[in-house]
């Protein structure tokens, strides 16, 4: 039954990451995406990674794809790159990208998988589980990651204000 | 091929078309989307070795890909809406003096 719904909302997020590559509208692209990362998260929760879940849904969802959304609302998206998406020259693009993604294909198609670990007493990717085990092991990287997130806000409130 | 090398597989798939999507689209905001399609494909594969292994370092690593990636989507979107500001244009073509 697991295997079924991460083959349901795999497909769904192939479809959807297509579908962001080839419409035309930003805002119908966000849509997409947003799609995408829902489909995304219900493989997590399929897998039983439920925290991972949650922050896919609170914070790509919730908070990234919010802030890009009014970004596009905020700009006017009629111009050339309306009428014309796709790149001049698609076509050396597509040669390279093809030869880029083969050569990742090829990278995966050769690693070996590792071995499954045996199912441990505890499961770390319940909520309270992954919250004791995060605030014991990963405290100092939690706080550090704080001071990223207040660098970043007052790096793009610089950059604003610098431009206006 | 079971659940975890059919994830890997489906991790380059969708890194693929996200890097597809940042050589082809000319609009500024779609390439920046097609770079989360990118983000989403690597934290999958983190999820998915990390489920397998049982083991919490993936699953902290991801926490902390989503704080990068909240830093970074507030931080483009700044530099993007200066960019159209200054230009009038969202297409890549309109930018093509920028060093670097």
């Amino acid at each position: 039954m697991i295997d079924v719904f991460i083959g349901f909302f795999s497909l769904l997020a192939v479809i959807f990451a297509v579908l962001v590559l080839t419409l035309r509208q930003p805002m119908r692209c966000a849509l997409a995406l947003i799609a995408h990362m829902c489909s995304l998260a219900g493989i997590y929760a399929a897998l039983g990674a439920h925290v991972i879940a949650m922050f896919q849904i609170l914070i790509y969802v919730g908070a990234v794809m919010v802030f890009m959304v009014y970004t596009i609302m905020l700009l006017d998206d009629r111009d050339s790159s309306f009428l014309s998406p796709y790149s001049a020259k698609a076509a050396v693009c597509l040669v390279v990208g093809l030869a880029l993604a083969a050569g990742l294909w090829l990278a995966i198609g050769h690693t070996s998988a590792p071995a499954t670990a045996a199912a441990s007493a505890i499961d770390p990717f319940t909520f309270s589980a992954f919250s004791l085990a995060f605030m014991k092991q990963y405290w100092f990287h939690f706080e550090l990651a704080t001071v990223l997130l207040l660098v970043g806000v007052v790096a793009a409130w610089a950059a604003v204000k610098e431009g206006l | 091929m079971d659940r975890y090398q059919f994830l890997t597989i489906l991790a380059g798939l969708i890194f693929s078309l996200g890097l597809l999507g940042v050589v082809l689209r000319r609009n500024l905001l779609v390439v920046m989307m097609c770079l989360e399609i990118m983000l989403n494909a690597v934290v999958l594969s983190f999820v998915s070795f990390a489920v397998r292994g049982q083991t919490l370092p993936g699953i902290a690593m991801t926490f902390f890909i989503y704080v990068a990636a909240s830093c970074e989507i507030a931080l483009a979107m700044a530099i993007v809406v200066l960019l159209v500001k200054r230009r009038g244009s969202l297409d890549l073509g309109a930018h093509q003096e920028l060093k670097g």
